[in-house]
């Protein structure tokens, strides 16, 4: 478990290296969560002291972009489709069947850590929809079967 | 031997990755030196994952590809049971007219070298003869209007931005392709990310803009994988960087990632982002022409827009815009999605009647069932019945029905689809992704679920409030967002008045 004072020292490097670059704050959260798997809390008076913002500024902009998280994701993330082109394939059941197998609605984490379940808008895999992506991986023509089995391979 | 597979996001969905595994391992096993080459996808998914074998005779497809028959790949082409026959041949790359995505699918999408013997540069080394004036005029005679959805004609936009003083410039290119039904912009970066780059090197010269931003969402890792790639190989051959090509010319590209907000497809949305705050709407004027990006003079343009450039100094303004209808010109890579026998990207001049689209190319619904619907436009497009099927492909065609092209994705339903719910589904979409600033959008989205709920109960009386609603939110919000919700609500309620019926529950 990191303490705030690595925390700390990680955030001023990466700090260091979008210095100079036009409009610096989003590559630095994603930088940040890309390190932490989150953005912690107290790293936001850092890089704001650093660019010169409040610290209500740079809590604006992490809370307004739906990628940035304020506490740790679960081991795994699964992410569902819901948008139309999915929906007209079926989405809406694969998302019923998977809230009531894992007992989830979205945004929420399983209780043991397991596994988050979060929306997503379109990852432009429409034509093989209802598309998902589990941990970074991109799976389309999702069914129940698929999703049951890609789900029971996650610890 | 030589094999293309695509490195395309829905090709790996479907399992290209694992395929390209198999394809490696069975070569060297067998003893065989294969050239694997992970090119961009010829647009044909329900053939994905879709493998191409160089033969005498020409590039042999075969697809959709199992694990099961990759060995058969290294046998009788001809006996193989996914053997589709000469690529070039398939109906579907027959009968279009490919000139954004002529190289997509085609070439290695990271081989400047492939790039440059299919045509590639020779836009931008013609332009690099011109001056700013006749660059502009080109891209304004071609015709080319904007491609993200607004229509908005691109030499205009250009001549704006041109002709504005100011110390620097910028080209912004919006890569935030957040509707659904819509994966052009996708399919581009990750089969021919050097037309992105070219085209935004002429909008540049043009302009006098010496630094360009991509802004891609961060829903499609793979072509922000490629489009850096692209960037530091055009970067290290002097396409890019202070001398674009040997010339006096200075260009810079820098790839920058969204983060899930879908409002920053909006362009003064997507400038803010850019400059590190929210996604919030700017209202204009000013026009980002003129204060766009850190206040300067910016274009802003989509992938399809910018990407469309090359091939207009290559072949000629006057070629361009002989495709097309009316004031459309040029062609439109439609995007086919839903529920569809046969999805995928299908670039053709503008024109083709809905029913030639969903019909013909698309051969209906994958369901069997009947077409019920067509959204077209993505998430804030209208939904379009039967009886509008015959409007052609064309931006005044589809507004004059209350409708918009948008980006040209259309998402196919069949008769099961429910439009009640497909408009509360347009309202809940816009209530999340709302970025706050305005009232109609903010607060009308909220109190639009709850209307079409009150109407689901069977209270009609809420259908003339869920009309006057989107009266309010089409002519009061500040951007598309809320302004164009109203679009799919509107469409379901007009063109489907069973599905808000209040025998609809007793029916079922």
């Amino acid at each position: 478990m990191l303490d705030s004072v690595d925390i700390t020292t990680r955030v001023e490097e990466i700090l260091r290296t979008h210095k100079g670059m036009e409009g610096s704050l989003l590559p630095i959260l994603h930088a940040i969560q890309a390190e932490f798997g989150y953005v912690p809390q107290v790293a936001l008076p850092i890089i704001a002291k650093d660019l010169s913002l409040s610290k209500a500024e740079v809590h604006g902009v992490m809370s307004f972009y739906h990628d940035f998280r304020e506490y740790p994701a679960g081991r795994h993330v699964v992410k569902l489709c819901r948008a139309e082109s999915c929906q007209a394939m079926g989405a809406d059941r694969v998302a019923a069947h998977v809230h009531t197998t894992l007992g989830l609605d979205w945004h929420q984490t399983s209780k043991d850590g397991s596994i988050t379940l979060e929306p997503i808008f379109c990852l432009g895999l429409c034509a093989c929809g209802p598309a998902a992506i589990i941990d970074g991986k991109l799976v389309g023509r999702v069914d129940e079967a698929r999703i049951d089995a890609i789900i029971g391979g996650l610890k | 031997m030589k094999i293309y597979l695509p490195l395309d996001s829905a090709a790996v969905a479907l399992g290209a990755d694992e395929i390209a595994e198999s394809l490696l391992f069975q070569a060297k096993a067998r003893g065989i030196n294969l050239t694997l080459v992970r090119n961009g996808s010829r647009g044909m998914v329900w053939l994905e994952p879709m493998a191409e074998v160089v033969t005498d005779a020409g590039r042999m497809a075969f697809g959709p590809l199992t694990l099961a028959d990759v060995p058969a790949l290294f046998g009788d082409l001809t006996a193989h049971p996914k053997a589709l026959g000469l690529t070039d041949d398939l109906p579907w790359m027959k009968s279009q007219t490919r000139l954004t995505f002529a190289r997509v699918g085609v070439i290695d999408p990271l081989s400047l070298g492939d790039y440059k013997a299919h045509g590639g540069l020779a836009g931008l080394t013609l332009a690099l003869g011109m001056d700013k004036t006749a660059i502009v005029a080109e891209v304004t005679n071609s015709g080319l209007r904007g491609r993200g959805g607004a229509g908005f004609p691109t030499g205009i936009k250009w001549k704006t931005v041109s002709d504005a003083v100011a110390d620097r410039k910028y080209i912004v290119c919006n890569a935030d392709e957040g509707d659904s039904a819509t994966f052009a912009d996708r399919m581009l970066m990750e089969g021919d990310p050097f037309t992105l780059i070219e085209g935004m090197v002429i909008a540049g010269l043009a302009t006098g803009a010496t630094k360009g931003f991509v802004y891609i969402r961060s829903e499609y890792p793979i072509a922000v994988d490629v489009m850096q790639k692209a960037v530091k190989i055009a970067t290290d051959a002097g396409v890019l960087g202070t001398s674009v090509l040997g010339s006096a010319h200075t260009f810079n590209i820098e790839i920058r990632v969204g983060a899930g907000a879908y409002v920053c497809g909006e362009e003064t949305s997507l400038l803010n982002s850019l400059e590190g705050k929210r996604g919030v709407v700017r209202a204009k004027p000013p026009l980002p022409a003129l204060q766009g990006f850190m206040a300067k003079p910016t274009v802003v343009n989509n992938v399809i827009s910018l990407a469309s450039v090359p091939v207009i100094f290559e072949k000629g303004a006057e070629f361009y815009k002989n495709f097309g209808l009316g004031r459309s010109r040029g062609t439109i890579p439609l995007q086919i999605a839903g529920n569809v026998k046969y999805g995928g990207l299908y670039e053709i001049a503008f024109g083709l009647t809905l029913a030639e689209i969903v019909d013909k190319i698309a051969g209906g619904s994958a369901s069997g069932r009947p077409v019920k619907s067509v959204q077209v436009g993505g998430p804030l497009g209208a939904y379009f019945p039967r009886a509008l099927f015959d409007t052609p492909f064309g931006y005044e065609e589809f507004a004059g029905k209350d409708g918009l092209i948008g980006h040209a994705g259309l998402t196919v339903f069949d008769d099961s689809a429910d439009m009640l719910k497909q408009a509360r589904f347009a309202m809940e979409f816009c209530a999340i992704e709302s970025c706050g600033k305005c009232t109609p959008c903010r607060i009308g989205a909220v109190r639009g679920v709850e209307t079409v709920d009150r109407i689901a109960k069977g209270d009609t009386s809420a259908i003339p409030l869920l009309t006057d609603l989107c009266n309010t939110m089409k002519a009061g919000s500040l951007c598309a967002l809320g302004g164009f919700t109203p679009y799919p609500v509107m469409s379901a309620l007009t063109h489907f008045p069973d599905d808000f019926a209040p025998m609809k529950e007793a029916a079922e």
